[in-house]
């Protein structure tokens, strides 16, 4: 079936199956590997991207849903080296082997779009559902509402 | 990876939906978010030679005012009712259940009526919808018909929805009433419900009383509304009631929770439940979408 879609910025046009996964043909079609395979069941986030502007499981979606649509990663909102967000994941620590971090900025990047200086519970609502198995956790939190903050000046 | 093929069709209309449905028998699948079916497609749970998705047919995605009822089209996501200055306005139960739905990442896709039409014994919105005066409608080859949402679950995972036909919207009527919705997890976040109560209190003592993920399937509990109704909520008679939940919920022990620790915090929680549905019902109490337990 054909599938066209917008992938940070950039339109595509393929052929694809209905079984298969958008989260399997960003990676090997499109080449963007920042979406990561993990639970492939929607629990650990790392496979998040943002689907019209909001965060979705990839692993939960067929690619043939996606036409039409347009799909942001990591790649997409970091194309002049780091943005304030990611830099501020650097400063603090917010991650050690990075497997969850692509889908964590993302998901704090929809939360700080729509709640530009969220409260400590806002940010755990928003990355529930995103998992990590080195930091605990708090030096994540503390990375997005330092954004927070840095964005409501 | 999906293992299996199958045919993907994205019709336009209801009546070419409906017309796909009809065309293959026993080996259909209705795609909404789909938050469950692409995992069980991926577990290899289901196995269906189509699958169609209803996401372009117009008006599924309506939420609405129409008349004295809430009009929920079977598109609406639980983060839609979450945003919704409707449901806050008229029915801010729906709200408090769907943030206990999963993770923002599920809720941005996962409809309510997707959740009932899989009908799992942990989908929150069965407990809330059988407390609240639901209509599910449904299209199919012959027309629509309406479903009292107390004729709903009919099973595990089975429902009165045939396999010809789609849901188009549930309809809630608006009356007054102070709702709960309060779910046990294992940690505050993302997580199915290892017990969970909804409650619905009306003018005049009038209650509904309804238990997720302890049968299975949601269901209410005549016995605790005929004790409750038309009685103010006294300590005795909360206590009176609290005593039957043992009698009226079925739980299994399985990696989540044992049995006596579900019936046990199902206890607590409907205490708790009771209190604060009476208090919203009198304008008072915790607001929706404070955490019970």
């Amino acid at each position: 079936m054909e599938l066209t879609i917008k992938v940070n910025g950039e339109l595509w046009d393929m052929d694809v199956a209905p079984a298969d996964v958008l989260l399997d043909v960003l990676r090997e079609k499109v080449g963007t590997k920042s979406p990561k395979i993990g639970c492939e069941r929607g629990d650990c986030g790392s496979c998040t991207i943002l689907m019209d502007g909001r965060s979705v499981r990839s692993c939960l979606v067929l690619a043939i849903e996606a036409d039409g649509h347009e799909v942001v990663t990591v790649e997409g909102i970091s194309y002049e080296g780091m943005n304030e967000l990611q830099d501020l994941f650097i400063s603090n620590n917010a991650f050690q082997c990075g497997f969850c971090a692509p889908g964590i900025v993302l998901a704090a990047t929809e939360l700080l779009d729509n709640n530009p200086n969220p409260s400590r519970h806002d940010v755990q609502e928003a990355l529930a559902g995103n998992l990590c198995r080195c930091t605990g956790y708090e030096p994540i939190i503390e990375a997005v509402l330092a954004a927070g903050k840095g964005r409501s000046q | 990876m999906i293992a299996h093929e199958f045919e993907y069709k994205r019709p336009a209309t209801l009546v070419e939906a409906t017309k796909y449905l009809a065309e293959h028998p026993g080996s259909v699948r209705v795609l909404a978010g789909g938050t469950d079916l692409v995992a069980w497609l991926r577990d290899d749970a289901v196995a269906p030679d189509l699958v169609v998705d209803i996401k372009n047919v117009p008006d599924l995605h309506d939420l609405t005012v129409e008349g004295d009822s809430l009009h929920i089209g079977s598109l609406v996501t639980f983060t839609e009712l979450i945003e919704s200055p409707l449901v806050k306005e008229h029915i801010p139960l729906l709200a408090e259940m769907a943030e206990t739905v999963a993770s923002p990442g599920i809720r941005n896709r996962a409809t309510m009526v997707g959740n009932i039409c899989s009908a799992v014994p942990s989908c929150d919105a069965g407990p809330v919808l059988l407390v609240l005066d639901t209509t599910v409608h449904l299209t199919g080859p012959d027309g629509s018909r309406p479903v009292d949402i107390n004729d709903w679950f009919v099973g595990l995972r089975q429902t009165a929805r045939t396999e010809d036909e789609i849901v188009t919207h549930l309809t809630i009527k608006l009356r007054r009433h102070g709702g709960v919705y309060v779910k046990l997890m294992r940690y505050a976040g993302e997580d199915l419900a290892q017990a969970a109560v909804g409650i619905a209190v009306y003018p005049d003592h009038g209650y509904r009383v309804a238990f997720g993920a302890v049968a299975p399937t949601p269901f209410r509990s005549e016995r605790i509304e005929m004790a409750l109704a038309g009685e103010p909520l006294t300590e005795a008679l909360t206590a009176e009631v609290v005593a039957m939940v043992s009698d009226e919920i079925s739980p299994i022990t399985d990696m989540r929770a044992t049995a006596a620790y579900r019936t046990h915090l199902t206890e607590v929680m409907l205490k708790r439940g009771l209190e604060a549905a009476n208090q919203r019902l009198a304008g008072d109490g915790p607001a929706y979408g404070t955490r019970l337990i």
